[in-house]
This record gives structure tokens, sequence and C-alpha cells, in this order.
């Protein structure tokens, strides 16, 4: 880094590579709302929702209906939403210092993660409609693939995080692939809760 | 005036085969010559084509290339000049410039910076590579619009793939630049005394980060409607074929601004120094700047008056409010030149081509944004003049404004000033033929995007015109890559700063050291490098 710190005016706060990935974050946080707009228009024009009535006769006869499950995908959310708890614990831990503890919490961490991916797929298996039933179920997969290929980026990213936690890397004063790794799954989470509300509870 | 000395970073400098230093090179001088090479490359890509349509409508009835391959070569043509061409070009000039006239040492990200490079020539084969496969490039139109979009054959794929690359390559960029910008800047670089081609880059990154990801976001859908069933644009499945318009627009009228606000930044480092006079309002210009980001992404829905599901007054107003600050700048530069001892030297003579040809583009875009004009004007030539004036009269004049400019400091020599002007009147002359009888055309109701046209039409003696404009601007490049060849056979013999100029990349030697610089003079104003020939000191 000496070479491109010369110039360097602002030492304190964000470091450059956390303030370039909370942009990338940002840009991120740009396509999922591409998507949801997609989504938003597609309810706004529905005169029903699900749209049954937009089912052709060929659909029907192959059974598909246009419903979600709702509790195994409740339970998901809370598992995610405990996950990032438990990678801020992590966080905190290696903030003091106590690299065990954050090899602990980011073991758990991308248990639940794997979890909720296992959950996500087994629901995958059990809805009766598929990506090209109507734009109900375009949007469905859509979002909830995009969201689980971000939580499968995530989970390996926390696995380069404990791998270099184990080989010995990271410590209070220099932890800060930890914490962007932290921010992105944070983001994940949030990204979850607004597709949780619209998907499954907002009628 | 005291300067500060840079210590020199230790072991930067191990030999390497050539081939490898520049595959593997991460320099942002380095990376930014390679984006030039490859973006002028499809800059001649994208002209071949253009010239093909131009033959093809020379003359009316005409057989020469067919309605299938012409609907291919228009698109490729769009396609390749946008976002193989305009977008990355800049990319190339902030990559070379921004560091230097920052005074830092490279980018923040080298890495990623090389990484956004190497995206852009394999999404460039990509792209080429419909040519090649069942039913040809894509055909759609650089726009993509559903339904036609969701029924091509695999070249449509390869498209969308390539345009989600050129995506990330310059979302990934964008960060690397703000970065950049926010952090390195020399002991005593205020934002506001940051160079104002630093500022337009740093707006036009903001533009990236936040469209280019909606765009990415559109293509997504699209790749899934036409691969995997989806009905996001189908309506018999629910879906909507103007949301594609309306994601569509939202990236692509701030993309328009990506296009050309670094044009403008080049411009503005231009005309103050052959004006020998400082910029005028500097801030406006800077504020102007933010304002054209801010506006630019409320305006989309002007793309789509006719579709008549879009809120008319309001983005017909909005669009009449960006004309505004557009209008600030204009009077930036003319202030600028106003009274100063001017010299008309190759840069300058781009530059001014430049203010004259926006003018008109910025006035008929004006006029489109008129919603009972526009219903008259959409789909018809008027836009084709618009868009040309706008980004070849503007950003492409501005790409040669930068080429003379900073010829000198990048590879050390100097572009021959006679083959210089030669170019510029060849191209303006061409430029002008070619384009200024297309909004003729166009009020005619000549529409867009055929392939050929009747000669009950009346039509032809324009189209021809048109053409042998297009030729002319062919022939403009003639003494161009003759000045360039001559340029390369002659030793690098280039003073720091041939120009008398103001910013920073001009302290330093000609091309600059890997490292970029020895020392730094103190910076108190906009204008460093003034500020030390006012006080004696340099080199
Ligand atoms: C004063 C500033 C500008 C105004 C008021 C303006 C207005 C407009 C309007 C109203 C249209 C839609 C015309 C139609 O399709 O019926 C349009 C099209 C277009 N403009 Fe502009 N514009 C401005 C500047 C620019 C700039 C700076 C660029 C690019 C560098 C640009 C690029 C384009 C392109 C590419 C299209 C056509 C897109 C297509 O349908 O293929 N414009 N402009
Ligand atoms: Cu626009």
């Amino acid at each position: 880094m000496a070479a491109h710190g010369i110039a360097t005016q602002h030492k304190q706060g964000l470091s450059n590579g956390m303030l370039g990935f909370i942009l990338f974050l940002a840009s991120e946080v740009m396509f999922f709302g591409g998507l949801f707009a997609a989504y938003f228009i597609a309810r706004a024009d529905a005169t029903e929702w699900p749209p049954e009535n937009m089912l052709t006769a060929e659909q029907i006869a192959r059974g598909v209906k246009l419903e979600v499950e709702f509790a195994l995908p409740f339970i998901a959310t809370i598992l995610l939403v405990l996950s990032s708890v438990t990678i801020q614990f992590g966080v905190l831990a290696i903030r003091r210092g106590d690299r065990t503890a954050l090899i602990r919490w980011l073991m758990v961490t991308i248990v639940l993660g794997l979890v909720f991916l296992t959950a996500q797929m087994y629901d995958y298996s059990q809805l009766h409609f598929r990506a090209g039933d109507t734009v109900y179920g375009t949007t469905f997969y859509t979002l909830t693939g995009f969201h689980g290929a971000h939580v499968a980026g995530g989970v390996i990213f926390m696995g380069v995080m404990l791998a270099r936690s184990m080989a010995g890397q990271f410590s209070a004063a220099s932890h800060e692939a930890v914490e962007a790794c932290s921010f992105y799954w944070h983001f994940v989470d949030v990204v979850w809760i607004a597709l949780f509300t619209v998907l499954y509870i907002v009628k | 005036m005291t300067s500060i000395v840079i210590p020199r970073p230790e072991g930067y400098a191990r030999p390497r085969s050539a081939l490898l230093d520049w595959l593997t090179t991460v320099d942002h001088k380095k990376l930014g010559i390679l984006y030039l090479y490859s973006t002028m490359f499809f800059f001649g890509v994208g002209g071949i084509l253009a010239l093909l349509v131009r033959t093809q409508l020379a003359v009316a009835d005409n057989s020469f290339v067919g309605n299938d391959a012409y609907n291919q070569i228009f698109t490729m043509h769009a396609s390749a000049m946008l976002f193989l061409f305009i977008i990355p070009v800049w990319a190339g000039f902030g990559n070379y410039v921004v560091p230097l006239q920052i005074g830092a040492a490279d980018m923040a990200f080298p890495r990623i910076n090389a990484l956004s490079f190497w995206l852009v020539p394999p999404a460039g084969i990509l792209m080429f590579s419909g040519f090649l496969v069942d039913g040809g490039a894509a055909q759609a139109g650089w726009t993509a619009y559903s339904p036609l979009a969701r029924g091509l054959g695999p070249g449509m794929d390869l498209w969308i793939i390539a345009v989600i690359l050129l995506g990330v390559s310059s979302t990934i960029g964008a960060a690397n630049f703000m970065v950049t910008m926010f952090r390195l800047r020399a002991p005593g670089m205020t934002m506001f005394r940051m160079p104002i081609f630093c500022w337009t880059m740093l707006v036009t990154s903001v533009l990236q980060l936040l469209a280019t990801p909606v765009l990415a976001s559109a293509l997504a859908m699209l790749y899934i409607d036409r691969n995997f069933g989806g009905a996001f644009f189908d309506p018999n499945g629910g879906g909507n074929a103007i949301l594609w318009q309306n994601i569509f627009w939202f990236y692509s009228h701030p993309a328009v601004y990506i296009m050309i606000l670094p044009g403008m930044g080049i411009i503005s480092e231009v005309l103050p120094v052959f004006s020998r006079k400082p910029l005028f309002g500097y801030k406006a210009f800077v504020f102007a700047t933010m304002g054209i980001g801010g506006l630019g992404f409320s305006v989309w829905a002007h793309h789509m008056f006719t579709t008549g599901a879009v809120l008319k007054p309001w983005f017909g107003f909005m669009t009449f409010m960006i004309g505004v600050p557009t209008g600030v700048k204009m009077f930036n530069w003319l202030g600028t030149m106003w009274r100063g001892s001017i010299s008309f030297e190759a840069p300058m003579l781009f530059a001014l081509g430049f203010l004259s040809m926006f003018l008109i583009g910025g006035i008929n875009g004006t006029f489109s944004a008129a919603v009972p004009v526009d219903f008259a004007l959409h789909d018809t030539y008027f836009v084709v003049a618009h868009i040309h004036y706008v980004l070849f009269g503007g950003s492409v004049f501005a790409v040669f404004a930068g080429l003379y400019y900073w010829f000198p400091k990048i590879w050390g020599r100097r572009l021959n000033e006679k083959l210089g002007q030669a170019q510029f009147w060849l191209m303006f002359i061409g430029f002008n033929l070619a384009f200024f009888p297309m909004h003729l055309l166009g009020l005619d109701g000549m529409p867009r995007r055929i392939a050929t046209y009747s000669n009950e039409s009346g039509w032809e003696a324009l189209n021809m015109a048109s053409t042998v404009g297009a030729f002319l601007i062919a022939t403009s490049m003639i003494p161009f890559i003759v000045a360039v060849i001559a340029a390369f056979m002659r030793p690098k013999d280039q003073p720091n700063d041939p120009w008398n100029a103001n910013t920073l990349e001009w302290w330093t030697t000609s091309p600059p050291p890997v490292h970029n610089f020895d020392d730094l003079p103190e910076v108190h104003s906009e204008r460093p490098l003034f500020d030390a020939r006012q006080s004696g000191a340099g080199h």
C-alpha cells in the first residue's frame, strides 16, 4: 500500500478498502432495486394477486397453483436474522483480539447460512409453480434466486474468512476483511427481510 | 514555493518481458493506454459498420446488405459505439489522467482496476461473436425493446451477457474512481481545488455506480424471459412490455451523461489552457455538473412520451430543467474564452467543435422535450440527428481534443499540428454533412431504423449527402492515423508542460515515471502549475 498511500490525506475513519466496499454494496442495492421495481409494477398491473386469472388451461391442467408455503420460509427468516447476530458476535470478538471466538462464531454463521439455503431449496421443490408460470412465478424465483445466490456468495466469503482466521490471520488491530464480510452479510439479511415482507406478508 | 518530496517506493522495477508486463500490469497509466487502444479499436469497428449503414441508405430501394443484415449492422454499430467505445474510452482517459491530476501514485485499487479493463475486450468479442451464430448478431437496436428482444436468436443472449460484463466493469471502475478521488488527493488539494476533468469523472462515476446495476437487473430479467420462460415483459403472463423501457431508460438517460460529462471535463481543461485564462465560474461548473447528475435520474421517461404510459408534463418539465445546468456550462465556456488570448492548436479546435456541435445537440434535444413536438419527431431521423450532435459532435470531438491534448504527456511526443488541423476540418465538415440532413429527413417523417425507403419519398438527395458526409468522416481518420504513426517514429522529446497548462499531470515528466511524481508542488488553488509559474518555481 505504501506506493499508493503517498498522497493520502484522510488517515482516520473508514479505510479506502471499506469505503470501496460500501460503494459496491450501494450498487448491489440498486441492482435489487431494479428487481423489486419489476415486482411492484407487476403487482400494480395485476387485477388479482396471485394472478390466478392469468393461468392458461394448460397450466391449470398441469396442476399449477400460485401459492407459497409460509411456515418454512418463516423459520428460515428467523435463522437468517439470527445469523446476522452471530456474525456480529464474531466481529466484536476479533475487535477484542479473540480469534478463537471469531472462528467459533464464523462456523455458527456459516452453518446458519447453509441451513437457510437448504431450506430454500427444499421450499422450491415443494412449490406448485415454476418460473414460467405467469409473472408471479417469474418474479418469485428471480428475486429469491438472486438473493439465494448472494447468500451462497456470503457463505463462501465467510468460508474464506474462516480459513484465514484458522491460519492465524486477523487481530484486534487488523481485521478489515471480517468487518467487510459482516457488512455484506447484514446486507443480504436486510434484502431478505424486505423480500420476505413483500413476497409472503403484504397482501 | 516549497515542494513535497516523495520517497520512491522500493522494488517496483522488476524486469519482465514487455508482453507479460502489459498483460499483467496494474499501473493506471498502462491500463489507461490499454483502454485507449481497445476503445479506439472498437471505434474503428463501429465506424466500419456505420459506413455499411450509410452505404445501404445512400440510394432508394437499395438491397446492398438486405433487411436482416441491416438490423444486425445498425444494432451492433450503436452497441459498439456506446458500450465498447464512448463509455470505456472515458475510463481510459480517467485512468491515465485522474491519478496524475490529483497527484496520486495510482488508483486506489490497482488490481480491481486491471479487472475493470480486462472485462472489456472479452465482452467485445462476445458481443461480436453474435455474427457467427445462428440467426446472427443482436438486431433489436441498442435499446433492445420487448417484445422484439424476447424473440430473437442466440446473438441476443450474447449481447445481453456482453453488456452485463461491461456493466460490471464500469460499476467497479466507478467505485475505484470515487475512492481514488475521495482519498488520494495531494496535500492541499481540497475537493474544490480538484481539476474539472476529475469532477466530471467523479459525477460520472456516481451515475455509473447507481445506474448501471439497474440496467444489469433489466438485462437479467430479459435473459430470464428469453431462456427460462419468464414473463417479466410478456403481457400474456401478467408481465409488462413497458417495464423494460422504464428500467432501460432509468439507466440510459443517466447513461447519456455518463457518455458526455467527461467530455465536458476535457473541454473544460482545454479551453482555459488555450485561452490563457482560468475557467470562468469553476464552482458554478461543479454545481452544474452535480445538478445534471441529479436531474439525470428524473427525466428518463422523455424517451417514452409516445407510449402514453408516463406522466408527460412532469417528464417534459424536468427535461427542460436539465437544460438549465447545461446552459450554465455554456456560459462557463464562453466566459472562459471571452477576452482570452486564444490560440487555435488542434486540441482547441476540437474543443470549439464540441462547443458548437453540442449547442445544436442540446437545442434539438430540448425541442424533443416538448411533448407535442416529440410526438411528431419520435422515432424519426430527427432523434438520430440529435444523438449524433451530442454523442459525435460532443463526445467524439472531446475524445480527439483529449487525445491531441494529452498525447504529449502519455507518449512523450506531439501529434503533427498540420495533420491535426486537416483532421479537424475534414471531420467537422463531414460530420455536419452527414448529420445535419437527418434533421430535415426527420421533419419530413423518415423513420429511423429502416433498411431502405422508396424513391417516391423524396429522401434520396439528403440521404446521399449524408452518406458522402459519412465517408468524409472516415477520410478524416487518415491524417489522424498518419499523425500517430509519424509521432511514434520520432523520439520522445516533449517537456513536462508543453502547453503551459494548469494541472498537476503537467508537473511530472512526459511520460511520467512508474511512480508518477518525484515531488509535488504545494496545492493552493485549482491551478497549481499556474501558481508555480507565477512564483517562479517549477522544473
Ligand atoms: C440539453 C440536453 C438534452 C435534452 C433536452 C435531450 C432530450 C432528448 C429527448 C427528449 C429524447 C427523446 C427523443 C425521442 O426519442 O423522441 C432524446 C433522445 C436521445 N438522447 Fe438526448 N437530450 C439531451 C442531451 C443528450 C446527451 C448529452 C446525450 C448523449 C451524450 C443524449 C443522447 C440521446 C440518445 C442516445 C437518444 C436516443 C435514444 C434512442 O431512442 O435510441 N442526449 N434526448
Ligand atoms: Cu434522455
